[in-house]
């Protein structure tokens, strides 16, 4: 299983209170979902641009946005950033926001952990047999 | 006699005034409202009605909408 996926599964798994969850970049390609590829499409043009709007609200001159949780009567969107990805997940109405947040930069974290950890591949060495080169 | 009027008088008030706290905190939490947590451990909070507040929520809601459509 691709690293993003055993993450995401591990996150669903761990968080009951997280229902969808899409991990995806500040281009808005993405990356993993726990939805079907066309809702994970949407979800991720919406996060961004909730993102864009988020840090369009923060006060002048104030450093960057790292996360963010909007509480709605129907349930919570959560958004959190490492680096270059980010992930959005939606919940239930009145999940436990420092829960949700830490499961979600685990997942995150354990996403980039896995990709570090890769070995790279080795450069594939030739050598040509003595007989062939004679040849 | 009239001590203990009073008394009851008190904790009428009382359970009124406390009533009325938890129905105000229940009310404020039941607003829809984001919290943006920046690098430095800030943390701006926006409630419906503010400004850029609105946005953030209909881009929310929108979101929520595909997530369970």
């Amino acid at each position: 299983m691709p690293a993003t996926a055993q993450a995401l599964a591990d996150l669903t798994e761990i968080s009951t209170q997280v229902e969808a969850a899409v991990v995806f970049d500040r281009e808005g390609t993405v990356v993993g979902a726990t939805v079907d590829d066309e809702r994970a499409g949407r979800l991720a043009s919406t996060a961004l641009e909730l993102v864009r709007a988020a840090e369009a609200s923060r006060p002048e001159g104030a450093e960057a946005l790292v996360q963010l949780d909007v509480a709605l009567r129907d349930g919570s969107v959560f958004v959190a950033a490492d680096g270059d990805r980010l992930i959005a997940a939606t919940t239930a109405p009145d999940p436990t926001v420092g829960l949700v947040f830490y499961d979600l930069k685990s997942c995150l974290r354990g996403m980039s952990e896995e990709a570090e950890a890769k070995p790279k591949p080795r450069r594939r060495t030739t050598t040509k047999k003595k007989d062939d080169a004679e040849s | 006699m009239r001590s203990r009027s009073f008394a009851t008088g008190f904790l009428f008030a009382s359970a009124a005034a406390t009533a009325a706290v938890v129905a105000r905190r229940r009310a404020a939490r039941r607003r829809d409202r984001a919290e943006l947590f920046l690098a430095d451990g800030t943390l701006v909070s926006l409630s419906e009605g503010q400004p850029g507040a609105d946005r953030l929520l209909q881009h929310a809601r929108e979101l929520l909408a595909t997530a369970r459509s």
